[in-house]
Parts: structure tokens; C-alpha cells; sequence
């Protein structure tokens, strides 16, 4: 899998199960692999003064984002061995429920993909100017902020 | 020098925009944060980065391109 030209990670709306479904099956071909991670980011219906989150609604600053992608990825591909690595993350609405961000990691051995999957996720949450707007059921909103 | 300017997020709703341009003669990203304080001085209140060339910069940066972009606390995933 190449890791030198900048993918848009980006996906309109909620990322599918069925989109998530293929994206295993496609492995199926690379026998190197022994083990896969994954990581599905979820929209909370967080309740903030009895009012309850419905959706979020993301936006990037696009260009940026895509490079932070692209630079976590090559950071993630020169600590770990790794066989592959995709990273999808959504823009404008998802629902409560619905997955937002996907983080998929595959190597020969287990021990690589539970500490890549974490330092990938971790770098993403903190480095990617991605912006959550959180909707509540009365269309009102807040801005999330990342703990 | 006319610079355009990008806003993202919470702070769409201070500028009620998401892009202007403002005419600049400064050197550093802090003078032209200044300018922009006069004109949306509830900017000063709230937090956020400085985006240059796709890089956060601080404001002893020198300008070195015609698009800033101010970003809000990232909130990814």
C-alpha cells in the first residue's frame, strides 16, 4: 500500500457498515497480514442541560487536514510495521449512532495494531483541524470540544 | 497588501462569515491579528490557532503568504 501521495480521507455524511464490510474483505488477498484493528469513532447523544445531541455536523479546514492525514500516516508507517493502514473521516451531518471516523490498521502480528491503532487515533483527535458543530433535537447547538 | 482570511468553526458565528480579505501592511501574524480584533473584538475572547501555508504559526511569525486561516479547538473523531 502506498504511503506517498495525499488521499482525501474525507467522506460525505456517515461512513456505512457496508462500507466498512468491504474495506475488511478487500484484505482478504493480502495473506502477509495476521492481524487488523480497527477503530469506529460514534456520534454520542450526549444530554447537556436536558437536551440531547442528534447529530454533528462536521466541517475541515480540508487541505490542512488532509496533509495532518497524510503526515500521521507516514509517522504511523516509520514507528510501526505495518502492512497497511486507512484512515476515513466523515463531513457535514451524522447522526446519534452513526459512525464518523474509521481508522484501520492490518500487520503480520497483534501487538503492532493495538499500539498503532492507538497512537494513530490519539494523533488524529488532537492534530486534524476537523470541527464538530453537536445538534440538539430542538436545533439548537454547541461546539464540541475534544477532551 | 490584501490578505485573505479563513475562519472555521465557533468562530464562523463571531465573523458570520467564513472568509474576508483585509488590506495589510505588517510585517508579523500578530499585527494582523490586531487588525482583526478591531474588527470582530469577540475574536480576543475566544481560543484559537494560526494557520500559515497549512502550518500553525504564532504571532511572532512572519507573514509570508496572501491566506491566513484561524482555526478553532480541533474536535475530530
Amino acid at each position: 500500500m502506498s504511503d506517498k501521495k495525499t488521499k482525501n480521507v474525507f467522506i460525505q455524511g456517515a461512513i456505512s457498515s457496508e462500507f466498512i464490510g468491504d474495506s475488511i474483505a478487500k484484505h482478504q488477498t493480502k495473506t502477509s497480514i495476521g492481524a487488523h484493528n480497527i477503530f469506529l469513532g460514534q456520534v454520542r447523544a450526549d444530554v447537556v442541560n436536558n437536551k440531547r445531541v442528534s447529530a454533528i455536523e462536521y466541517t475541515a479546514y480540508e487541505d490542512m487536514a488532509n496533509a495532518k492525514f497524510q503526515e500521521i500516516r507516514k509517522a504511523a508507517f516509520e514507528k510501526f510495521e505495518l502492512t497497511c493502514m486507512h484512515i476515513y473521516h466523515s463531513l457535514g451531518m451524522v447522526n446519534a449512532g452513526e459512525i464518523c471516523l474509521f481508522v484501520f490498521v492490518s500487520s503480520p502480528h497483534r501487538k503492532t495494531v493495538f499500539e498503532a491503532l492507538e497512537f494513530i487515533v490519539e494523533d488524529i483527535k488532537a492534530h486534524v483541524p476537523v470541527f464538530g458543530k453537536e445538534i440538539f433535537e430542538d436545533n439548537s447547538h454547541q461546539w464540541k470540544v475534544n477532551n | 497588501m490584501q490578505i485573505k482570511i479563513k475562519y472555521f468553526g465557533m468562530l464562523t458565528e463571531i465573523t458570520n462569515c467564513q472568509e474576508g480579505t483585509i488590506d495589510f501592511s505588517g510585517i508579523y501574524i500578530s499585527e494582523l491579528l490586531e487588525i482583526l480584533y478591531v474588527k470582530y473584538p469577540s475574536l480576543k475572547n475566544k481560543e484559537f490557532q494560526v494557520a500559515q501555508n497549512q502550518q500553525l504559526v504564532s504571532g511572532k511569525t512572519k507573514l509570508n503568504s496572501n491566506e491566513i486561516v484561524l482555526l478553532p479547538p480541533f474536535s475530530g473523531g
